[in-house]
């Protein structure tokens, strides 16, 4: 098709049909103000704050929701643009209980940004907030929702609807009292939210936030009777840069670790080091199952069998398929054995009493907080992971502490918890887990390394929706003899909506596969809820640049080659699937409301 | 005591049981002569935009989707508006038969009656009227059928693209236009969105040809309207008038002798004060009749008894509670402009704040997303602006 020509603030400009004009603008690197507009996600062209004039036209067209065409004249700063626009932030801020000095989003908020942009000052509208009630959900352990905050754009509705496709958030009532609410305005910790924190990541004010654990972790970290053992998952050393000013894509684990030992935690370790771990217990688990359903044709054998290290995806299953659940890996998330662990074998290691640590972890995600928060999260005896930071706060505790981050020298983990493979390090992206675990069971199979160049299983990776892979066993050891030509069917999907597509042709037996990754977040966990915001496509596939980069450097590659992995199961574990497994790195789900 | 200065129409309400001859006779005629026939006639739409019928047709018919839809607005949630009730009550079949001619035009096979949820009580003798309509279809061997889909009472479901979204299943909420429902409607499907008077004015162009529809009222508003006349009037009711009247010839018929302000179209119409009535013209706004278009074709008047003051206030608490919400200026700026006025009359707030309120009903005007909220300049600015020491004493 013909490209459309058309001027905006009088420069020439040609784009494709179905352009927007916002698109356009952008393309000439004029930046129009924008709120409801989010590049995840669908138009809703509600705020209003981006529209422009069009000149011979009456009404201002919303350039995010306006297609161009041929022979337009837009303005996108006339004063009745400006006029315009800033009655629809003066209104905004009028019915906002705009208390920013207090406020968890002061630093990133979009509302606040476009406020002191457009000089909105004493003389506005009448302030609606005292004339209102507001509520305020502190219930949740992963998520605040503070209505006096929001500014309806429904970004989170939009993405608990498309991206997640869940329709936890949704819009009620009309006119004035129009608001974001949830089934029967519950509490979000009652509805099937899944802590997932995508909404947190796209919401352009305070309105949703993590809950922080920040004064939690300072008041442990200068507790002097406590041990502050901390783990940091894959995710966050690809993302932390970002929220300290550096750019998108960088690898900064070195100085993540020397910033945890200045923030004050006595043992800075590593959840990869778990994630290896999982690799052994999940991968041993499916090639149980698959003797069971192939050799000993076991009907109670459940295939195909889901990962199980993302605790939305978790939350999500439980309410959803329930009746799918005996397919999920029985194996805990990386945080969860870390927890679980930390104190008991690292405890005794340490000669420190198991009450006397805090056990502190860093993630990139907001159900990581629920999941921690699980009962049946107390396989040590104590609650094995007490406390758990978003890459945001950490980020947060770093500038509180007043470290130069940049400027900070490499330092490693400690040792004993602290080496990982280049398999866990890919655990942060999209089919990640996949691939760690093929590398790992088709050597355990065959003996011989994945056939694949640099062992790199390029099918997997990427950020299509759904992947899909086969992988044909050959040439097995005798004792795995019964795969011997087995194809072994895999499928990885990423964001919930993606999730729930797959699950239903598993569930219509459309689709078998052996084994399905699931990871709640678009991206993965590199995409997760407490990841730096903002977050788009392109710095997702910054990070996961980064995440690749950093396993190809990795001397060790496979997460059975792990030495730490190795001497843990010599000394402790004994042997994967062990007794010693199923009390610590196991677990049970349960089944949850539909609404 | 009314003068009878204008004259009573019977274009829409006259009972004729010509149905039948009246479809056969136009469904043989080909397509593009019955669309010229729409655009002679001049038909505009009577559900609030008048947008030109027969080009709304042409465009649908053009349009390219796997389904099509021909969609008739019964919502009339305007308050005081009882018209659409009336002809569907009374001559329901005009309004079939305008469906199932535009049916044909566009290529469509499934019609709706979008009924406003308080109309209810037309159900049984509508639903009876549309089986006998379908075994017409049958016996004109004509793939056509109609459903009526029950509101939910809110006001902006009237807006077309929230009807669809609300008869999709969805939360009432306008959409972005573009794209406009000839190419993207119900389902995202060519969809044709006439009101109830539109399409049984329709049947009276194909059964009489278009010029005797255009011979009635004026430049850019022909045919005749039916008005629902309320407020301090001692013939309220309904009356089917000819266009291009003037607002005085209309207060002369039908005020008490002490009007001092008609509201031409409801809520989201314009107040027009004695000392206009005389230059102000009823019909969509062009060259000739300069001034006002009729929504619903409410015609509110009121005498000096009234407190201007108290009529805008229930206009916006009308607007406050009928917001879908969903856009700023709207849902916000129609709570500013409730509590702006009333501040001002406690005096907490001076008369010049009218001003400001007045820019912003103007900005409201330029950037809400539907007519809704575009619309609520319309009956705040005329009001203020004309009856602005009501305002503040
Ligand atoms: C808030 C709002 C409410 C509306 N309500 C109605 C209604 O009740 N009935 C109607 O026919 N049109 C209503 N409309 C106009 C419709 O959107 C649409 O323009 C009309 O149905 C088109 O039909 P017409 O071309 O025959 O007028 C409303 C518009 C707005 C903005
Ligand atoms: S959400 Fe933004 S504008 Fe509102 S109080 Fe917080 S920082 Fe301020
Ligand atoms: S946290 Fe996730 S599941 Fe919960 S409301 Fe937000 S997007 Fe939906
Ligand atoms: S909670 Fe946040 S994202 Fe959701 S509508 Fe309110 S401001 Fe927008
Ligand atoms: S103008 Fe009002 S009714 Fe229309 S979309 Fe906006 S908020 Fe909803
Ligand atoms: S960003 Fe375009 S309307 Fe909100």
């Amino acid at each position: 098709m013909n490209n459309i020509n058309l001027t905006i603030d009088h420069i020439e400009v040609s784009v494709q049909p179905e352009t927007t004009l916002l698109e356009a603008a952008k393309k000439l690197k004029i930046k129009i103000p924008t709120l409801c507009y989010h590049e995840d996600l669908c138009v809703a062209g509600n705020c209003r704050v981006c529209v422009v004039e069009q000149v011979g036209a009456d009404r201002l067209l919303p350039s995010c929701a306006t297609p161009v065409s041929e022979g337009m004249e837009i303005l996108t700063n006339s004063l009745k643009v400006r006029n315009a626009r800033k009655s629809v932030i003066d209104l905004l801020v009028s019915e906002h209980r705009a208390d920013c000095t207090r406020c968890y989003k002061s630093e990133g908020c979009e509302l606040q940004h476009l406020s002191s942009e457009y000089l909105i000052g004493e003389d506005s509208f009448i302030d609606l907030v005292p004339l209102k009630e507001y509520t305020i959900d502190y219930f949740s352990p992963s998520i605040i929702k503070d209505d006096s905050k929001c500014i309806r754009c429904q970004r989170c509705v939009r993405t608990c609807d498309q991206l997640q496709d869940i329709g936890a958030l949704t819009v009620a009532y009309k006119g004035e009292e129009m608001k974001v609410s949830s089934f029967f305005e519950k509490p979000m910790y009652e509805v099937v939210c899944t802590n997932c924190g995508q909404c947190v990541n796209r919401c352009p004010t305070g309105a949703l936030i993590e809950r922080n654990y920040i004064d939690e972790v300072w008041t442990a970290i200068n507790n002097p009777k406590k041990h502050l053992v901390v783990q940091t998952a894959p995710a966050v050393r690809v993302a932390l840069g970002e929220a300290l000013g550096m750019e998108a894509g960088l690898v900064v684990t070195g100085k993540m670790v020397a910033a945890l030992r200045r923030l004050g935690f006595d043992s800075v370790l590593d959840t990869d080091f778990t994630a290896d771990l999982t690799i052994i217990e999940e991968g041993n688990e499916l090639l149980q199952r698959l003797k069971g359903a192939l050799v000993d044709k076991n009907p109670d054998v459940n295939l195909p069998m889901t990962t199980s290290c993302s605790p939305g995806w978790i939350k999500y299953i439980e309410h959803m398929y329930p009746e799918m659940l005996p397919n999920v890996s029985t194996a805990k998330s990386p945080q969860q054995m870390f927890g679980a662990l930390v104190k008991t074998y690292y405890a005794n290691k340490i000669k420190v009493e198991p009450e006397n640590i805090v056990s502190v972890s860093v993630m990139p995600c907001t159900a990581k907080k629920y999941e921690a928060n699980r009962p049946e999260m107390h396989a040590s005896g104590y609650k094995d992971v007490d406390l758990v930071l978003t890459t945001r706060e950490l980020a947060k505790m770093i500038q509180q502490a007043g470290i130069d981050f940049e400027a900070l020298e490499n330092e490693e983990f400690d040792s004993f918890m602290g080496t990982s493979s280049g398999a866990a390090v890919i655990f942060g992206a999209t089919g990640g887990v996949m691939e760690a675990a093929l590398r790992t069971a088709y050597e355990v199979v065959t003996g011989r390394e994945v056939p694949f160049d640099g062992l790199n299983i390029t099918p997997v990776r990427g950020m299509e929706e759904v992947k899909e892979a086969t992988i044909k066993i050959e040439d097995t050891l005798p004792e795995w003899s019964f795969l011997e030509g087995a194809e072994l069917k895999t499928c990885v999907a990423h964001g919930l909506a993606n999730a729930k597509k797959v699950m239903d042709k598993v569930r219509s037996g459309e689709a078998s596969y052996h084994f399905i990754e699931v990871m709640a977040c678009p991206g993965g966990c590199l995409g997760g809820g407490g990841q730096p915001i903002p977050t788009n496509a392109e710095i997702r596939a910054q990070r996961s640049k980064a995440i690749y980069e950093e396993d190809a450097g990795k001397p060790i590659r496979k997460s059975h080659d792990n030495p730490e992995v190795i001497k843990l199961y010599e000394e402790f574990l004994k042997e994967p699937l062990g007794h010693k497994s199923h009390e610590l790195l196991h677990t049970s789900y349960v089944e949850r409301n539909r609404y | 005591m009314s003068k009878k200065n204008l004259k009573r129409l019977d274009l829409i309400f006259k009972n004729e049981n010509d149905g039948e001859v009246i479809l056969v006779k136009t469904m043989a005629r080909p397509t593009h002569d019955l669309i010229n026939d729409l655009i002679i006639s001049g038909l505009k739409g009577r559900g609030g935009a008048g947008y030109p019928t027969g080009l709304k047709w042409k465009l649908a018919s053009e349009a390219e989707g796997d389904m099509k839809y021909v969609i008739c607005n019964a919502d009339e949630g305007e308050p005081g508006t009882f018209k659409d009730r009336e002809i569907l009550t009374q001559v329901p079949h005009k309004v079939l038969i305008g469906m199932a001619v535009c049916a044909k035009i566009i290529g469509a096979h499934e019609g709706y009656i979008y009924l406003r949820g308080e109309y209810k009580f037309l159900l049984p003798s509508l639903n009876e009227m549309i089986d006998d309509f379908h075994v017409l279809m049958n016996k004109i061997g004509f793939d056509f059928r109609v459903k009526i889909f029950l509101g939910s009472g809110a006001y902006i479901c009237g807006e077309e693209s929230a009807l669809f979204e609300s008869m999709e299943g969805y939360r009432g909420e306008p959409r972005n236009k573009p794209p406009y429902p000839t190419n993207s409607g119900y389902r995202k499907m060519p969809t044709v969105i006439n009101n109830v008077e539109t399409l049984a004015h329709t049947y009276s162009i194909f059964k009489y040809g278009p010029e005797k529809f255009k011979d009635l009222g004026v430049q850019d508003s022909r045919g005749s309207k039916v008005f629902s006349v309320s407020g301090d009037t001692p013939n309220p009711g309904i009356y089917e008038l000819e266009f291009g009247m003037s607002v005085k010839k209309f207060v002369d018929d039908f005020g008490d002798g002490d009007a001092k302000a008609v509201q031409v179209g409801g809520a989201s119409g314009f107040c027009v004060p004695r000392k206009k009535f005389d230059k102000t013209k009823i019909g969509y706004q062009g060259k000739l009749t300069g001034v006002s278009l009729p929504t619903g074709g409410s015609m509110m008047i009121f005498n000096s008894s009234r407190s201007m003051y108290n009529v805008l206030h229930n206009y916006l608490d009308f607007f406050v509670e009928e917001s879908c919400g969903q856009c700023t200026p709207c849902r916000v700026g129609t709570q500013q402009l409730l509590l702006g006025i009333e501040a001002v009359k406690k005096g907490e707030r001076s008369s010049e704040y009218l001003d400001r309120l007045l820019g912003l009903a103007e900005n409201m005007r330029v950037t809400a997303k539907c007519g809704l909220g575009q619309s609520v300049a319309n009956s705040f600015s005329s009001i203020v602006e004309n009856f602005k020491e009501e305002m503040i004493y």
